[in-house]
């Protein structure tokens, strides 16, 4: 059994690392709310953005634009993958990488050539060790407040290797927020564009009297040209918004259970401790109490 | 007087401006237009450039826009920029340092694959509107 030592030790081991879980745990709720206020702050733009597009989708013709149209042959798939930088924070970088692999598994054939664009360390580490190529990465973007610009210098390159014909099809994986304690990876196509939705929202309705009678310059087909890219520019960014958020909430989440763990533990190592103490009570009375009774003999 | 009109100019990080306009003036992609109360649907794409706004209190008021495109409504001015400061926002030294490097690079030999000259020249201008902006008041 372990001596008393041991177990002081032990307890005092358990505490430290339940105040780092705690500091971490704090540390990532903080950060979540800047994420979450960048995502808040983001929904205006998205919304105005996609109902201007739509808008303009449903009277520009759809074949018009060499982005919209799907290629004849698939040959060379390309996959963002937006993971976290650093770890502690459950199974969250390896859901997104798992979705990862059980999609490329899902598209693999004898003449596709996949390759990808990371953002964060995670999942390209992930990439190295499966020897997969890797067209560009960008670390120290997620988990941080993400400029506008990242999302669209790096969806410019896609849009041109998609137009050079170097990429066939371009996905998208990031980590849906969907609530405190639930981010799913989430998988989207970014190229070819999937049809538009030119479903009308609230908004769009109120609104919509005014919209086919837009006067457009230069026109609606060169306004279209221009706002396809960005629409790609915008989902990325939404994308990396939505991975940030996650990423902070996973953390905080998986924080939250190593500190409970640890309390749990405290619990059970005092009791411990408390009944090795007895013992040891115990076994010196025993001893003094044997002692005078042999003194006395 | 006409009625004012709502401004609302707005980036994928913030909302920069949104109050209450007599007249907004943006440079369109086909040339600068104003708008007032009343204007008819429009929409267009924006150049690298300023928008000159009066608001309520009659104040000429400086924005610099980048990559973007304005819809107009009789009632309600939207712009969606990818870059969007207010004159007195704007970080002049960086804005020098940005024009310093794009000059720079502009400078370079044309054949060099490893520079991409399109892009520098966007930086440049940018630069030079942002300078410009700020210079204003």
């Amino acid at each position: 059994m372990a001596t008393l030592k041991d177990i002081q030790l032990k307890i005092s081991a358990v505490k430290k690392t339940r105040q780092i879980t705690k500091a971490m745990n704090m540390v990532a709720a903080s950060r979540l709310r800047g994420a979450q206020s960048g995502m808040e702050a983001f929904r205006p733009f998205a919304g105005k953005f996609a109902e201007v597009l739509g808008s303009l989708a449903e009277r520009a013709g759809e074949e018009t634009n060499p982005l919209l149209v799907p290629k004849e042959e698939v040959k060379n798939i390309h996959v963002v993958l937006c993971t976290s930088d650093r770890g502690l924070c459950g199974g969250f970088n390896a859901n997104l990488i798992e979705k990862a692999a059980a999609f490329m598994k899902e598209k693999a054939g004898a003449d596709i050539a996949f390759s990808l664009t990371n953002f964060g360390k995670k999942g390209r580490d992930w990439c190295r060790k499966e020897n997969l190529q890797i067209d560009s990465e960008h670390l120290g973007v997620v988990g941080t407040t993400i400029p506008f610009s990242i999302a669209s210098t790096a969806g410019k390159t896609l849009v041109d290797a998609f137009l050079a014909d170097t990429y066939d099809e371009v996905y998208i994986i990031y980590a849906e927020f969907v609530s405190m304690a639930r981010q799913i990876p989430g998988l989207q196509q970014l190229l070819p564009i999937p049809p538009i939705e030119t479903g009308e929202t609230e908004e769009s309705e109120a609104a919509g009297a005014y919209l086919p009678e837009h006067i457009c310059e230069p026109s609606t087909d060169a306004l279209l040209g221009d706002m396809l890219p960005k629409n790609v520019y915008v989902q990325i960014y939404s994308a990396l918004l939505e991975t940030s958020t996650s990423e902070h909430a996973a953390r905080m989440m998986a924080m939250d259970n190593a500190t409970k763990a640890c309390n749990d533990m405290l619990e059970n190592l005092t009791l411990v401790y408390n009944k090795a103490r007895q013992a040891a009570i115990t076994a010196e009375l025993m001893d003094i109490v044997g002692g005078a009774e042999a003194l006395k003999g | 007087m006409a009625a004012n009109i709502h401004l609302e100019v707005v980036t994928p990080e913030k909302i920069v401006v949104s109050e209450e306009a007599q007249i907004v003036a943006s440079p369109g992609s086909m040339g600068e237009f104003g708008v007032l109360s009343g204007h008819t649907p429009f929409l267009t794409t924006l150049k690298t450039g300023m928008i000159r706004y009066t608001d309520a209190s009659g104040k000429e008021n400086y924005v610099f826009v980048s990559g973007g495109f304005a819809e107009a409504l009789p009632g309600k001015v939207t712009v969606l920029a990818e870059s969007a400061e207010k004159s007195n926002d704007i970080d002049v030294k960086r804005a020098k340092e940005a024009f310093e490097r794009a000059e720079k690079r502009l400078a370079e030999d044309r054949t060099r694959e490893d520079i991409d000259f399109a892009r520098a020249r966007a930086s440049l201008e940018r630069a030079t509107v942002r300078i410009r902006v700020a210079g204003i008041n």
